[in-house]
């Protein structure tokens, strides 16, 4: 069973169903955000259904972008052999 | 029966037969003692015990409380799970050594007085140590030199602030630390946050995890950091600086983690992420957010022990560590990626896993504490966790690339430690009540509401949207990362440099001097100092003693020996007198 599961995430076989799961788990996702009961905002954020999905999506690409900024432009990748 | 049997001297004590036993009977006693731990931990009731007088200074060996109860507790079943991950192990040396650091942790969490504490802390930095020398490999011996000089380095500042401290306030008893931030509680504390890996003191954890061995790095990622963890809540709860340093170094785990190419180096980015939470709620320091911090070390170590074990499985099994050699493991190894999902689940927080119930307790105490920014940076620090944890790392070591490696799962120890680790991570994740009682404060937090599932899940849903979109700029990069450790590194160069060129044309130059120019010139008045001693001082005390001999003789002639001639000697004297007392009385 383990290996069925396991293969479904990497054969290629299965890309499109898999793709097609994965944007329907996102819509789902983002409906039910602005489905559910809140309670008490603490902030202004909070109060705001579909929030947390964009700030998700911000910050890995905001992530992604700034290590790469810092590796590639600041020097702070260097070759394996640096220290040698 | 005892009320209380100290955890951590089981295993301190129990290493010592350990290499002397035979291979069939050494499994089954590796295992023995820390099951017998464990049961210690859960049958011990709080008090004091072990109290002594030592240079005028109260020692308490074990004092037993709820906070110190949940680290012993988490401490000896990561004991029990190392041991089961490292049972196929020929040589008994990392076994001593697992043990006796597993010891030394559980002393400092027991330690009621700081010179307990300093012993136990000291303890733990050479036992896993020897977890990274057992690699014998020489980048190992390498980095296990730098991590012991760090370490000891920390060791030095800690036990300063120790003695500043002692003569300060006449008490070296552990404790919450009263008043400012003066000179010796910096000390103290900056002892504490080396071994917690805050940056910029972190580049030692980075440095040598990845080079120890496959089951040693598991030991290693669950205990220095965490033990540091729990004397920071002891003694520094509601510090604000820790706030800051916890949120900075969330974020600059994750940050590294993006450029790391070595598995388990990218996994020990991750410790100093993690750890950046604990850090940050016990800066906090309310209930609810000291309550967080604890609650998430305890889940932290059992999920990063499982990710390690995961990623060690893997290094065990093709012998390849980096990213950009590894790739398409899953056919071979699904077992192996089911089990280190998990993990992955866990720390990224997903909900039924652990990290869910315990992450969100720190980021909803300091939401309760108006510290919004470290609400949004603790939020993106999830969201990175997630994509390099649950995403990159799994894609590129099992699926991805088919690099056409031969592999197949890891022994079956390795598998079944993985598997009690995965068990208690969703365990904690489903039953937050079971871990929730054994915290320290009252727990007034439910973690399953339909908005945080849903604003969890977004997060981490769209960072895997991010993930699907980016996987381009994520490629691993046959490169290093430069971190704090630099300073240390090139440090150590140029200082050898130092040494070996000015310092030593130095010491060349004024040895050139003094063997040219002041050793003849100290020669030769040695020579005119003998000279003058032998004919000039030497001649005048002999002459002298000579008179004096002379003069002696003289008397001695004087004195004949023959009673007329004193009897004749004192009748002159005699009349002498008479004739003198005659005149003068007159």
């Amino acid at each position: 069973m383990i290996k069925r599961v396991v293969d479904f995430f990497g054969d290629e076989r299965h890309a499109k169903t898999r793709r097609r799961l994965f944007y329907l788990v996102l819509v789902l996702i983002v409906i039910a955000d602005f489905l559910v009961f809140r309670a008490h905002a603490e902030y202004l954020w909070e109060r705001l259904p579909g929030w947390s999905a964009v700030y998700g999506f911000g910050s890995c690409v905001l992530l992604i972008f700034v290590s790469k900024f810092l590796g590639h432009r600041c020097g702070l990748m260097r070759r394996e052999d640096y220290y040698d | 029966m005892t009320d209380f049997v100290h955890p951590g001297l089981m295993f301190i004590l129990g290493a010592l037969p350990i290499p002397f036993l035979k291979r069939s009977v050494r499994k089954a006693y590796v295992l023995l003692i820390p099951t017998l731990a464990i049961l210690a931990v859960l049958t011990m009731h709080p008090g004091a015990y072990g109290t002594a007088q030592f240079i005028g200074q109260q020692i308490i060996v074990a004092k037993v409380d709820k906070l110190s109860i949940l680290f012993a507790t988490v401490f000896s079943i990561m004991a029990l799970i190392g041991t089961v991950y490292a049972l196929h192990l020929t040589r008994a040396g990392q076994h001593v050594a697992a043990f006796v650091y597993v010891g030394s942790a559980l002393g400092v969490v027991f330690a009621g007085d700081y010179l307990t504490l300093f012993l136990f802390w000291e303890g733990m930095t050479f036992a896993s140590a020897y977890l990274v020398f057992a690699q014998r490999s020489d980048p190992a011996f390498r980095a296990g030199f730098r991590y012991l000089m760090v370490h000891v380095t920390g060791g030095v500042a800690l036990l300063g602030g120790i003695i500043l401290r002692g003569f300060a306030t006449g008490s070296l008893l552990f404790g919450p630390v009263e008043g400012g931030l003066d000179f010796a509680t910096c000390l103290i504390l900056a002892g504490f946050l080396l071994n917690a890996a805050v940056p910029p003191l972190n580049a030692w954890l980075t440095d040598a995890y990845p080079e120890a061995t496959v089951t040693g790095a598991v030991f290693m990622s669950a205990f220095t950091t965490k033990t540091a963890v729990y004397v920071l809540a002891r003694a520094f709860p509601g510090t604000d600086l820790l706030v800051w340093l916890g949120t900075v170094m969330a974020l600059y785990g994750v940050i590294y983690a993006v450029l790391e190419n070595d598995c388990r180096r990218l996994l020990a980015y991750h410790i100093v992420s993690q750890v950046g939470y604990m850090v940050a709620g016990i800066g906090i320091g309310t209930e609810m957010a000291v309550n967080g911090a604890v609650s998430h070390a305890f889940a932290h170590i059992l999920y990063k022990a499982l990710l390690f074990m995961g990623a060690g499985a893997v290094i065990h099994v093709t012998g390849r560590r980096k990213l950009t050699e590894l790739g398409g493991l899953y056919k071979t190894m699904p077992v192996t990626v089911a089990l280190y999902m998990v993990g992955a689940f866990a720390i990224s927080a997903f909900p039924f896993f652990s990290g869910f119930v315990t992450k969100s307790m720190v980021v909803a105490a300091a939401g309760q504490d108006h510290r919004a920014l470290v609400v949004l940076a603790l939020t993106m620090a999830s969201s990175g966790t997630f994509l390099h944890t649950g995403l990159k790392l799994p894609y590129y070591m099992f699926f991805g690339k088919d690099q056409g490696l031969e592999a197949r799962e890891p022994p079956r120890n390795m598998l079944v430690a993985m598997g009690m680790a995965a068990v208690l991570c969703i365990a904690i994740g489903v039953f937050p009540q079971m871990l929730y009682a054994l915290l320290p404060h009252p727990v007034d937090f439910e973690p399953y509401t339909a908005v945080h599932i849903t604003e969890s899940l977004g997060v981490l849903m769209f960072t895997a949207l991010g993930f699907v979109m980016f996987l381009k700029a994520l490629e691993p990069e046959n490169k290093i990362s430069i971190d704090t450790d630099w300073f240390y590194r090139m440090g150590a160069r140029h200082f050898m440099w130092l040494a070996e060129r000015p310092l030593a044309r130095y010491e060349k130059a004024v040895s050139d001097v003094s063997e040219t120019a002041a050793l003849p010139f100290l020669h030769g008045a040695a020579r005119a100092g003998l000279r003058i001693d032998l004919h000039g001082v030497d001649a005048l005390v002999n002459g002298f003693a000579r008179t004096i001999l002379r003069g002696g003789g003289l008397l001695r002639r004087l004195q004949s020996g023959v009673v007329t001639h004193y009897a004749l000697a004192m009748i002159a004297g005699v009349i002498a007198a008479i004739a003198v007392f005659a005149v003068a009385w007159q």
